[in-house]
């Protein structure tokens, strides 16, 4: 991902590093099909061929039929983290998150590719792991703590801390089976807070718990990564949490990751992805066929040719339209920008010098909007067809929506967030 | 640049698809010990939680199924077993058999009824099985003490019954049966894991061996009276075990150093095997389980 290895080796301290991962997974019921590949992998082994099946294997789509029996759960996955940092995973179910955690924590191995690690990695997949209904809470704490890798000593020199974390210390010397589920998550996360590993993995945790508990939660994984600057790597349907608790994010979608950057934009890219489908490229078929106009496809490209646009590229609106009738010069597009908040941004059209003029037939009309136009965010845009400059025959809002994403920004310039969601540029000048 | 190339190989360690062929990271599993300790005491603790009878069952078990062999093989069949109590016979020999059952069964499961855990969490996973052969040879030490029990009985009461003084070597025996339970246990572990085929056959496939180990009758016996299928014990080296561990506690039976040499290279074979099966499984089987 980095443009530069060597500059990146010397100014970053990298903890972790993925390279290459990927996770075949096989689909369907084990049975004599499996016997068969099995022994057909066997015998390319022993003939010291590679394994046939690993040639196959589809993008993990689970919506849609495959044609193989194996799907990519991961594809060439590669990242890198600092130390101290907290990554935010993010991505839809099936997008292989959970997958990507199971390898870094090593419940399973990822089928090609590494993963160098500096430092210890715990995980904390689903709190609870390992609780024993009979034994009481606190040999549930000891014996919880011991799988997640802590000695008997360190737990010992915890157990206060940890039970005074979870509140439940009156039940403590009771069957965990007597708890209520909120009790044991509290207990289960209090033991898991206090490990210390370098690098901590956490895949949903904050599903469950009530609101205060959850706060506590959050607050005691910002003191993990701020405080004690441990590296954290966190998995979460919860963009607050994410958005609160992370410094970066990637995003994955079917296995691969397509989005890799600041938080921030790391959920719009997310968001604006899963909410309105199709991104910044709308095709439409008959849609909006009408008497006077048919309208084709509107699309949002980058220079960069990239699905992502960044705020650094010039970007360009097409709106591709066909109009039926001879008097095509009386109509004019407008639009209306709206960030993602829903406020009205400001309304544009081509009409106000007259030097674009729709005719018959298919019009592929271009706006280009600078660079630096447009604050990293989402945004949706309303079309408007007007005639003859005074009302309007076809109207649709957000008719398409798009994010713009943090472009490359120069090394030492501020890094975060200016208000507002655009950025003209005006003609500025020194007068004396 | 040299630096940038010392920094770059400077890892803690690597995550890889399979496991190198002999790395058996004995050394993290002596960091996790602990584990392995709060393992043993789980299992020990929780299994006869919510009973009445509580550890007692460990008794009743092995007892019940002295007397009904007792009654089977030798008042009905007949099966001679010299100056000694049948009863006391057979207490030996099910007493060491079931310490391998035990073995072979918890550890034959370590995969399928730990995927919950393991599908969530790293540790070494040889844990496991460790766990459940040294929580087993607790149960082998109650079990013992009753047989040590009518031992004496029978012996107060005048049963012409003595101990081998080789009898000082009986625990080296204890701990081969442990380890034959836990390589069988993991190979068959690593099997279940994408074909649970293995645990229909195991199922009878242990209750079918019992007969061919010598439980419940001196190998002598079988030698003499079938001496075409005599080979099936001879070469069972559970059937060894059992008989030297009459042998020594019973001064019974014979012993055969050829048998038990046998015994010891088979052990220790099977025992590496399924550690590299195993260790060869443990990366993936979540996947399959």
């Amino acid at each position: 991902m980095s443009h530069n290895p060597q500059l990146t080796t010397h100014n970053r301290d990298i903890i972790l590093k993925a390279e290459n991962i990927s996770k075949q997974y096989r689909l369907g019921v084990v049975g004599t099909g499996t016997l068969t590949h099995d022994l057909n992998r066997w015998w390319h082994r022993i003939r010291g061929k590679e394994d046939p099946y690993l040639k196959i294997g589809e993008t993990n789509d689970r919506t849609t039929k495959g044609e193989s029996d194996y799907v990519w759960a991961l594809q060439d996955i590669n990242f890198e983290v600092e130390r101290g940092e907290v990554l935010g995973i993010i991505g839809k179910n099936g997008a292989g998150k959970s997958t990507l955690l199971k390898i870094l924590s090593k419940v399973t191995a990822p089928t090609t590719g590494t993963i160098k690690s500096r430092g210890r990695i715990a995980s904390l997949l689903e709190v609870g792991t390992g609780f024993n209904g009979e034994l009481t809470g606190r040999e549930n704490v000891y014996l919880n703590g011991a799988i997640l890798g802590m000695t008997k000593k360190e737990i010992t020199a915890k157990l206060d801390e940890i039970i005074d974390f979870s509140g439940c210390e009156r039940y403590i010397d009771t069957p965990v089976k007597r708890y209520s589920s909120g009790m044991t998550v509290r207990l289960a996360f209090a033991v898991a807070a206090f490990l210390e590993p370098e690098i901590l993995v956490i895949d949903e945790v904050l599903a469950v718990g009530d609101a205060e508990f959850q706060k506590k939660a959050i607050g005691k994984m910002q003191d993990i990564s701020k405080g004690e600057g441990r590296t954290v790597l966190f998995v979460s349907h919860n963009m607050a949490a994410v958005k609160s608790l992370c410094t970066r994010g990637i995003v994955l979608e079917h296995g691969k990751v397509v989005f890799e950057g600041g938080i921030e934009n790391a959920v719009s890219y997310y968001l604006s992805g899963s909410n309105v489908g199709s991104l910044s490229s709308k095709k439409f078929d008959n849609e909006f066929d009408k008497e006077i106009f048919r309208l084709n496809e509107i699309s949002l490209k980058g220079e960069n040719e990239n699905r992502v646009i960044a705020e650094d590229t010039v970007i360009d609106l097409v709106t591709d339209i066909t109009f039926k009738s001879e008097d095509a010069h009386r109509y004019h597009l407008t639009y209306h920008l709206y960030n993602e908040l829903g406020e009205a941004m400001f309304s544009f059209h081509h009409s106000f010098d007259d030097s674009v003029i729709l005719k018959k037939g298919e019009n592929l009309i271009s706006c280009k909007f600078p660079k630096h136009f447009f604050q990293p965010g989402n945004f949706s845009l309303s079309l408007f067809v007007v005639e003859d400059k005074k009302s309007f025959v076809f109207s649709e809002s957000d008719i398409i929506t798009f994010t713009v994403v943090d472009g490359k920004r120069d090394l030492g310039v501020y890094m975060g967030r200016e208000p507002g969601s655009i950025k003209p540029q005006f003609e500025w000048s020194l007068k004396n | 640049m040299e630096q940038t190339d010392k920094y770059e190989e400077d890892w803690l360690f690597e995550i890889t698809p399979k496991n190198r062929f002999f790395s058996f990271n004995l050394k993290e599993v002596w960091q996790y010990r602990d584990l392995l300790l709060l393992f043993v005491k789980r299992d020990v603790v929780t299994v006869y939680k919510q009973t009445v009878l509580g550890p007692l069952w460990y008794l009743i078990q092995p007892l019940f199924t002295s007397i009904t062999f007792t009654i089977i093989f030798n008042t009905v069949a007949g099966i001679e077993t010299g100056t000694v109590p049948p009863f006391l016979f057979n207490l030996a020999g099910i007493t060491v058999w079931n310490y391998f059952t035990a073995c072979l069964n918890g550890t034959s499961n370590t995969f399928a009824s730990n995927a919950g855990i393991f599908g969530k969490v790293y540790f070494p996973r040889l844990i496991v099985p460790l766990s459940v052969v040294i929580s087993n040879l607790l149960k082998f030490g109650i079990q013992f003490f009753i047989f040590i029990a009518f031992y004496l009985y029978f012996y107060c009461s005048g049963a012409a019954i003595s101990l081998n003084p080789l009898v000082l070597f009986f625990p080296f025996l204890v701990v081969m049966m442990g380890i034959l339970g836990l390589g069988l246990g993991m190979i068959i572990s690593s099997l279940v894991t994408k074909y649970r085929d293995f645990s229909y056959l195991i199922g009878f496939g242990v209750q079918l061996l019992m007969y061919l180990s010598a439980v419940v009758y001196p190998m002598a016996l079988i030698s003499e009276k079938m001496p075409k299928y005599a080979w099936l014990i001879h070469y069972n080296p559970l059937a060894y075990i059992i008989e030297t561990a009459r042998y020594l506690l019973l001064d019974i039976g014979q012993i055969s150093i050829p048998g038990l040499a046998y015994t010891f290279v088979l052990i220790i074979l099977l025992f590496f095997i399924g550690l590299l099966i195993f260790n060869r499984t443990e990366k993936n089987f979540i996947d399959t389980v």
